[in-house]
């Protein structure tokens, strides 16, 4: 995985709370494979009229946000479905970082799996960094070693947990530190057959 | 310190420390998983296996159920590729892994959440996984159950375990009794409403008092289903006496003497009296109305005596902004009256309202009466299709006008075709209002069964008491 340090980049608003999964990518385009590429299915319905034509005043679609690497958003972003297609979506359009109050926590669970960085900041920082964007389009800067966002002459520090955060900046996989722990595994399994015997299915 | 294991617990408490495998100096620990459930949308995770050349670590703990693409009309009807290829990739990962599945032809096929449960595959004290956000249904059986991404869905599939820091503890306590027509549905939804879409972000849920303990078995399901749509990490009922006469006889719940020995460890489950929780929620049962949402949010929830908000008198601009599209989007108007909004169609089914109990509560209004809009019934399993036609309850339907059709999960999500057309507004018995849910354009009304009965009897959001009061 793609380790996270520093980014600066231009960043995207978008001023609605509750964007759910369903809306990082509705549910009709989960069939195709990964290998297609996502990004272009992100936000889809928000982003695309019925005719397939993009609608000028969606934030994402503006000259100013074009390239976007970042999202500011409001509360609850990610809420809803676990599907990581959402995560795959952002990633692949080329989003590495949403900045919000608060995270749907599978959602950020699978950001975290696939080197996106949920920031949460305080309501007023998330309104306050969106006014900033929307007025002077300026980049933002996300430094994840010493959890702060600059934009605009402004600093203000961002909330992730500590193992998460270790994880971005290594780019570590979970699978290779479990594997590490066969040893505990197979000690928890042998005193657990004992323990709650009645945990396996019968088989029928 | 509360929550150790010395200590008093709480039910969460429990469960975690009976599966705690090793924690880091950081928080994070390593939990055994006893049941992990994929299905069609679990290819990513099969991929990333194949990636890696590795094979799934625990067949015997996971099962396969084809449920998020099946098709609800199956006879006769040739099925469009791609979602047929989404059933045949499922079937190869799973017969590839030596995992048993539950398919598209099996008679136990059916809604994950409600076949796991149904085949006693569910139990106290178990922790249960899937790559669905629902998974917190299984939570009714004081199981500890999650939803997960798709990387976190391999790394089981590799290693039987996961990665989790503690989440905190919340309980909601609902006392008192129930008005007539009021059900799990009513008070899960009054929970969203009161606390937010987020109100249980980071927490572990155990619901509470003598409304909770008053329930069945089906709507505790229901219940912990919608623990998701307040945030929660999981949402969980502590086993009782209902739970061990359901689990008795599942096919796959121990038997015998061992199934007696094993109840006895789920009835040690409970929280002790002492345990502290990090939050404490109360509520009135006596005074939950039937709810409908209005809007776009699970947390967009009214009583149906009461009006559309209206969000020129919101002093909060982002909040009100918000309600503002959501009007937009569902085409309503401030301070228009509830049952003033007239409907389209009616969807009952999904994992959260498509259980027997819950086709029995439809059928109860629909009886002798004929449904104003079209609409589709999709039981929660084939075996609780079985159950239904053996009491008849399929020709209510029918003779009301209604489609009765097999088993998915259908309408809820519109995966497999079952859609809302855009702009039509539906009255259904799902978990999830968002835009777009039940199709491009879906304006989806969330309510309890007997309440979208109630709505297809008048083709409007309605009070069922009324139609109740009718019959008595």
């Amino acid at each position: 995985m793609q380790p996270f340090y520093r980014l600066t980049a231009t960043a995207c608003p978008l001023p609605y709370a509750n964007i759910d999964t369903d809306q990082l990518i509705p549910a009709r385009f989960m069939k195709r494979s990964r290998a297609e590429g996502y990004g272009g299915f992100l936000l889809h319905d928000m982003r695309f009229s019925d005719d397939g034509t993009e609608i000028a005043d969606f934030p994402l679609n503006r000259i100013s946000c074009r390239g976007s690497q970042i999202i500011v958003a409001r509360r609850n972003f990610g809420a809803g479905s676990s599907r990581e297609a959402a995560v795959y979506a952002l990633v692949d359009y080329g989003i590495r970082c949403v900045i919000a109050p608060s995270f749907g926590d599978i959602f950020a669970s699978n950001s975290v799996n696939n080197g996106l960085l949920p920031a949460r900041v305080d309501e007023t920082d998330a309104e306050e960094l969106m006014r900033s964007v929307e007025e002077s389009g300026a980049e933002v800067a996300v430094d994840l070693e010493k959890q702060t966002i600059s934009a605009g002459g402004n600093t203000v520090p961002f909330a992730i947990d500590p193992v998460w955060r270790l994880k971005l900046l290594n780019g570590w996989d979970d699978i290779d530190l479990t594997l590490n722990q066969a040893d505990a595994i197979a000690r928890f399994t042998a005193k657990d057959s004992i323990q709650r015997p009645w945990a396996v299915p019968r088989v029928p | 310190m509360a929550g150790s294991p010395s200590g008093p617990r709480t039910l969460f408490d429990k469960l975690w420390d009976s599966h705690a495998i090793v924690t880091r100096e950081d928080g994070q620990t390593l939990l055994w998983v006893d049941r992990h459930f994929v299905h069609e949308g679990s290819f990513h995770a099969f991929n990333k296996l194949k990636e890696r050349g590795a094979k799934v670590a625990h067949p015997e703990l996971t099962f396969g159920i084809a449920d998020h693409y099946v098709p609800t009309r199956r006879s006769g009807r040739s099925i469009d590729p791609a979602i047929q290829n989404m059933i045949d990739q499922l079937e190869h990962n799973t017969s590839e892994n030596d995992v048993m599945l539950f398919g598209l032809n099996d008679p136990r096929q059916g809604i994950v959440h409600v076949v796991g449960p149904e085949q006693g595959l569910t139990l106290p004290g178990l922790l249960i996984v899937c790559g669905d956000s629902h998974t917190s249904t299984h939570g009714a059986f004081g199981a500890w159950g999650f939803g997960i991404g798709a990387s976190e869905v391999a790394h089981v599939l590799m290693t039987q375990t996961l990665w989790q820091r503690k989440p905190k503890r919340m309980r909601i306590t609902v006392d008192g009794t129930l008005a007539p027509g009021i059900g799990a549905k009513d008070i899960a939804l009054s929970i969203v409403a009161r606390i937010g879409a987020d109100g249980a972000q980071g927490h572990a849920v155990e619901y509470a008092g003598s409304a909770i303990c008053a329930l069945s078995m089906e709507g505790r399901l229901t219940l912990c289903n919608l623990s998701i749509e307040a945030g929660a990490r999981c949402g969980m009922v502590a086993p009782d006496e209902k739970t061990i006469a359901y689990l008795r006889d599942r096919p796959f719940a121990p038997a015998g003497d061992d199934f007696e020995r094993a109840a006895e460890n789920w009835l040690r489950l409970p929280t002790d009296r002492e345990a502290e929780f990090d939050l404490e929620i109360v509520l009135d049962g006596s005074e939950i109305a039937p709810l409908v949402t209005w809007g776009v949010s699970p947390e967009d929830a009214l009583p149906i005596t009461t009006a559309v908000p209206d969000p020129a008198s919101i002093p909060d601009m982002g909040k009100a902004a918000q309600i503002r599209d959501a009007l937009t989007y569902m085409d309503l108007k401030p301070g228009q009256k509830l049952t003033d909004v007239r409907i389209d169609r009616v969807f009952i089914g999904s994992c959260t309202n498509s259980r027997i109990e819950d086709l029995r509560a439809a059928a109860e209004v629909l009886s002798g009466r004929k449904a104003k809009v079209p609409g589709l019934v999709s039981p929660g399993s084939s075996l609780v299709k079985q159950q239904a036609e053996a009491e008849g309850l399929d020709l209510i339907f029918k003779e009301a006008g209604l489609e009765w059709v097999e088993s998915g999960c259908s309408m809820c999500v519109g995966m497999n075709g079952d859609v809302v057309q855009p702009g039509e507004r539906c009255a259904s018995t799902t978990n999830r209002n968002f835009k777009g849910r039940q199709g491009p354009g879906a304006r989806t009304h969330i309510m309890s069964p007997a309440m979208v009965a109630a709505a297809a009897v008048t083709g409007q959001l309605t009070d069922v008491r009324h139609l109740i009061e009718e019959r008595t």
